[in-house]
């Protein structure tokens, strides 16, 4: 209401205070938030475009098929991306799958089990962990984590060994292991942000959950978490986004052979490794070309699953209101 | 306080004077040889103080591109330039484009056989039918017969290449299309090709790493990685039908025996060379300069340090693991600088 009517007593105050309102505060503030704004989304556009002119060649040649075929083959110029999208989506999944139980959990006993202060150093350590460059993931992947999984696999296979997931021989590089590391770098998101999702729960809920009888676990599983559940469904959509476009950390330990196999054991290959592995190197016109119509297809797998995300988050946010 | 700031003053006016008289070159391209290469430049700088040359080690194929589009003095490539590049630099740019090899790089095979720690001796045959996924056991006839005394595992051979495209990659698939008809016609040569089977390795250390971890397995590492860091690897027969230990000698050997047959414009692959000692999967790297440069003292510069780099600047290579090039390739150089005016 005082907005409203704060121009109508300036407007009969002569040229000087029309001049002093064009540059006060308000007007120049929202000019400027508006250009951050507009400038992020042109830039997005500008990267859009770009994606777009420069594949014209890889689109004009391959046409849908790019996404339906799983040959690369740079000597003979024949491309296709589905092994790729397997790849990056497949890791990305696995990734998930493994952080979210871990991430959810752990923010949960951040936030409303451990005692402030441990929490509070607890929680600096991890942010600090999402501040590691990816390439020490990757070597840690290499020299840790791929030994590990070759003493723990064969155990695994013994009593899981009938499903297809588990199946076939296990090098140490495979889409698995490209999916555990995965995990480890985006649980740091998963954790960080949900705790303050869970922090910004109000205290009166927890009071009257714990005044009508309910336990400490009740009143945070039943009534902290599903309040917070917007804010952690953004949290995992965020560790998504990280996992879908990390690339040297899965360069490194997921076997970089592009062919789809049903074992999580058997090697893949993700499109943003793809593209950091071949670009630099890349000679003929429509080897780039195919790089860059793999950005695009990236950019819209990103798309895809943020669109359905969101979806998801309406449907159970209308669920449960 | 006020010393300080006199002797502040007095740098940035040195600063100023050195950046005045200086020529700046840029270049851009491989990054196999890049050590070398910022040591040569760093060393020539001491020389001639007002001479800079910048390098960007941004790969083989940056270095064709920048250099044709002109944003760079000089590219470097590990691959020998295509007919449609020469073409391509020829139209966009109005001149020539010349290459000089400067040092050789060697990819060898690698291993890890559990119990078996001699040297392994590889056939054209033998690698050709692992990389085709034909010969898969390490106890195969083609491998016993070639490595009496060794006791070889009846064990899977598991296979590993480089993932991303490289250099020696391009040197790899290069010797394998020589020697293996069959590899020629499904897989073909490239810094990046479609492996029949195999799991990829990040880099050189990618690779090794990959080899430490995996039992029986085989792959390809450059040679000057596996110098540096003592990886034990296998010797290969080369077209004498010697079984030659990759080093800098027989790397620079092969070059010279390919020299003879050298074409004037250094294009030229020197896997699978003929002649005693050579070892067989070699390459030169080369350099990317313009026939016509049309700043003076750039031309001047470049010419003069290709000069220095075939002299002085081969006494250099070794110390860094580089096999440097044999003194017939150093002559046939010398005399293609004339080329740039």
């Amino acid at each position: 209401m005082a907005t409203a009517t704060l121009p109508r007593a300036t407007r009969f105050s002569g040229r000087a205070s029309i001049l002093r309102r064009a540059f006060s505060g308000d007007s120049l503030a929202q000019a400027l938030v508006f250009l951050c704004a507009t400038g992020i989304l042109a830039l997005t556009a500008l990267l859009v475009w770009e994606l777009w002119t420069r594949s014209a060649l890889s689109r004009a040649t391959f046409g849908f098929d790019f996404l339906r075929t799983g040959t690369w083959d740079p000597v003979a110029g024949n491309f296709g991306a589905l092994p790729f999208i397997y790849g990056t989506v497949v890791t990305s999944a696995v990734g998930l799958f493994i952080a979210i139980p871990f991430g959810v959990g752990a923010a949960i006993f951040l936030a409303e089990l451990a005692p402030p202060k441990l929490s509070d150093a607890m929680t600096f350590l991890i942010e600090l962990l999402a501040a590691v460059p990816s390439v020490i993931f990757g070597l840690l992947g290499i020299f840790v984590l791929v030994p590990m999984l070759m003493k723990i696999v064969p155990g695994l296979k013994d009593a899981l060994g009938v499903l297809p997931i588990f199946s076939g021989p296990f090098y140490g590089v495979s889409l698995l292991s490209a999916g555990v590391v995965l995990s480890v770098m985006v649980a740091p998101y998963i954790i960080s942000v949900s705790r303050e999702v869970l922090l910004a729960v109000p205290r009166d809920m927890r009071e009257a959950a714990l005044a009508v009888g309910a336990t400490r676990w009740e009143t945070t599983w039943d009534i902290v978490v599903p309040h917070a559940r917007r804010g952690i469904m953004g949290s995992i959509f965020l560790a998504l986004a990280r996992a879908l476009g990390e690339t040297m950390a899965v360069t490194m330990v997921v076997g970089n052979t592009p062919k789809i196999a049903a074992s999580l054991l058997a090697p893949g290959y993700s499109i943003a490794a793809v593209i950091a592995n071949e670009f630099a190197e890349a000679t003929s016109d429509l080897h780039i070309s195919t790089l860059v119509e793999l950005g695009l297809v990236l950019f819209g797998i990103t798309i895809v699953l943020n669109g359905a995300a969101r979806l998801l988050i309406l449907a159970t946010g209308r669920k449960a209101g | 306080m006020k010393k300080t700031r006199m002797v502040f003053l007095a740098g940035m006016a040195m600063l100023a004077v050195a950046a005045s008289g200086e020529t700046l070159i840029n270049g851009a391209g491989a990054t196999f040889p890049y050590p070398i290469y910022s040591k040569w430049f760093n060393e020539y700088h001491k020389l001639h103080p007002d001479i800079q040359i910048n390098y960007q080690s941004r790969g083989s194929g940056a270095g064709v591109q920048q250099v044709t589009a002109g944003t760079v003095d000089f590219g470097a490539s590990d691959y020998t330039l295509t007919d449609t590049q020469i073409k391509e630099f020829a139209t966009k740019r109005g001149s020539e484009i010349l290459a000089f090899p400067t040092v050789l790089g060697a990819a060898v095979a690698a291993y890890n056989i559990p119990g078996v720690t001699t040297s392994l001796n590889f056939t054209p045959e033998a690698l050709a039918g692992i990389y085709l996924g034909k010969i898969t056991k390490w106890n195969d006839p083609e491998l016993v017969k070639n490595n009496p005394g060794v006791k070889l595992p009846n064990a899977d051979i598991v296979v590993i290449h480089r993932a991303e495209a490289s250099g020696t990659t391009f040197m790899w698939t290069d010797y394998l299309s020589k020697v293996s008809k069959e590899w020629e016609m499904k897989v073909g040569r490239g810094a990046s090709v479609n492996w029949p089977l195999g799991l990829g390795g990040q880099g050189s250390e990618g690779v090794t790493g990959q080899l430490k971890q995996t039992p029986n397995s085989i792959g390809y590492v450059e040679l000057t990685y596996v110098l540096q860091n003592k990886i034990p690897y296998g010797k290969v027969k080369n077209a004498a039908g010697e079984f030659v230990q990759a080093d800098l000698a027989s790397v620079t050997a092969a070059a010279a025996s390919a020299a003879k047959n050298m074409p004037d414009d250094f294009r030229v692959s020197i896997t699978n060379a003929p002649g005693k000692g050579a070892y067989p999967i070699s390459s030169f790297t080369w350099l990317l300069i313009p026939s016509k440069i049309s700043d003076p003292t750039k031309k001047k510069a470049l010419a003069d340090f290709l000069g220095w780099m075939l002299k002085d600047g081969q006494t250099m290579t070794t110390a860094l693991s580089y096999a440097p090039l044999p003194k017939e390739v150093v002559a046939k150089e010398t005399k293609a600088i004339a080329k740039i005016n």
